[in-house]
């Protein structure tokens, strides 16, 4: 009876706060192995919930190879980073840059001369505690490795979204990640760079192969799109546009993350060419 | 011949098969390799079992897994210290005939293996 009184009144007050500010939901996508596109799905995730009309902190985590910038073009505004914040040589007001494209998305950028292991596990959950305040969705980008700076990315994270290619490394690093990430974050899983004539050769892994080994929820599945090394040079991530099977699909897990029930994610083949439609019968 | 025959064939299987079977190997390595306690808990099983018949030096077991053509083996080296002998010839009302010729064999393997043991 003492108990149940003394929870009653401990739980009021937490849900008045609650419907005042309600706290955003911090997600960290990772990996284990480099270079699977973690930074890529970061960016286009962040634009892609951005356009939605949340309000998105990115968190560039990859102490030492700062990337975040660059995929969103904003490499020339960044004056402070995370360290800086960290270390109390700035405030967060001062760090977080804003995006040059789309209302409501922010980059906190990582430092590029310091290392990853400077970083306090303690004080980067507290940072990303502050910014889910003022967030509706807080995504770090975690470096490659499971080591310290892998530790720190997923600190203050409740969810990750675990990105994964269609290769044996690939699929066994993201193994071992979710393995290391327990029963927490329920991860889900992004396929990235998918190519589907080689899958329907039998020369690249399925989504159906690598799903049935992760047996992870699946929330996106991208192609392999020459459309990204464009962009990156740009600047200005893909999901800017809705233009285009893969635009479109980072704006489907978007949707996903923010508990809209979109179709099951596909990639499909390219169109048929004009020449193909004519001579092949295809339908227009 | 035959090694020409497996190259032929692993060239004409579609890579994304042999992928497959790879990593269906290598994950199964990792998953044994990150349970250690699973691994503590078959050694203590495996022990018993064994200690039935013949006493073993439990400090010196040693239990791997190598990874053979199609599957994973496991390998346990259990030292035998002495063949446990003088176990009453009929231990108390066995249920039924078929476990007790079953235990005489398990008992006559386990006394061959006893003897490299026994030399070193
Ligand atoms: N879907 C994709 N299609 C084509 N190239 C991609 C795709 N995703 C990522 N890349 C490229 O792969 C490289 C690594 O991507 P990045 O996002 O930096 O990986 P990570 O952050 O995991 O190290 C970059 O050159 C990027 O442009
Ligand atoms: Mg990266």
């Amino acid at each position: 009876m003492h108990a149940l009184t003394h929870t009653a009144t401990a739980t009021e007050p937490a849900v008045t706060r609650g419907e005042t500010t309600k706290l955003g939901r911090a997600i960290v996508v990772t990996s284990g192995k480099g270079g699977v596109g973690k930074t890529t799905t970061t960016a286009n995730l962040g634009t892609a919930l951005a356009q939605r009309g949340a309000r998105v902190a990115l968190v560039d985590a990859d102490i030492g190879l700062r990337n975040l910038d660059i995929l969103l073009g904003l490499e020339n505004r960044v004056q402070y980073h995370v360290l800086d914040v960290l270390d109390e040589n700035a405030s967060l007001d001062d760090a977080l840059v804003a995006d040059k494209h789309s209302d409501g998305l922010y980059l906190l950028a990582a430092a590029q001369s310091r290392e990853k292991e400077e970083v306090d596990t303690e004080k980067m959950r507290a940072l990303v505690a502050s910014l889910r305040e003022r967030f509706d969705y807080v995504i770090i980008d975690s470096p490659a490795g499971i080591e310290k700076g892998f530790k720190n990315a997923v600190a203050g994270a409740q969810e990750a979204i675990v990105v994964c290619t269609p290769e044996v490394s690939a699929v066994r690093d993201v193994d071992r990640v979710v393995g290391l990430l327990g029963n927490r974050f329920r991860p889900q899983l992004v396929i990235n760079r998918v190519r589907p004539q080689l899958v329907k050769k039998g020369t690249m892994l399925s989504v159906e192969d690598v799903d049935a080994f992760l047996r992870l929820p699946l929330l996106g599945v991208i192609a392999d799109e020459p459309q990204i090394i464009v962009t990156t040079n740009r600047g200005e991530p893909l999901a800017l546009s809705r233009d285009g099977q893969t635009a479109n699909a980072y704006h489907a897990i978007a949707a996903r993350i923010a508990g809209e029930d979109v179709p099951a994610p596909r990639v499909e083949m390219p169109k048929p060419t004009l020449f193909e439609r004519l001579f092949r019968g295809g339908r227009a | 011949m035959i090694e020409f025959l497996r190259r032929f064939l692993s060239a004409a299987s579609p890579s994304a098969s042999t992928a497959k079977e790879r990593l269906r190997l290598v994950l199964m390595t990792d998953h044994l390799a990150l349970g250690p306690e699973i691994v503590d808990a078959m050694k203590r099983d495996l022990v018993d079992v064994i200690s039935r018949h013949v006493e073993v030096d439990r400090e010196k077991i040693e239990v791997t897994f190598e990874r053979q053509d199609r599957a994973i083996a496991l390998l346990a080296n259990i030292p035998i210290l002495s063949v446990r002998r003088p176990e009453p010839p009929a231990p108390p009302a066995p249920p039924a005939v078929r476990p007790r010729r079953k235990r005489s064999r398990r008992r006559r393997t386990t006394a061959s293996a006893a003897e490299p043991a026994a030399a070193t």
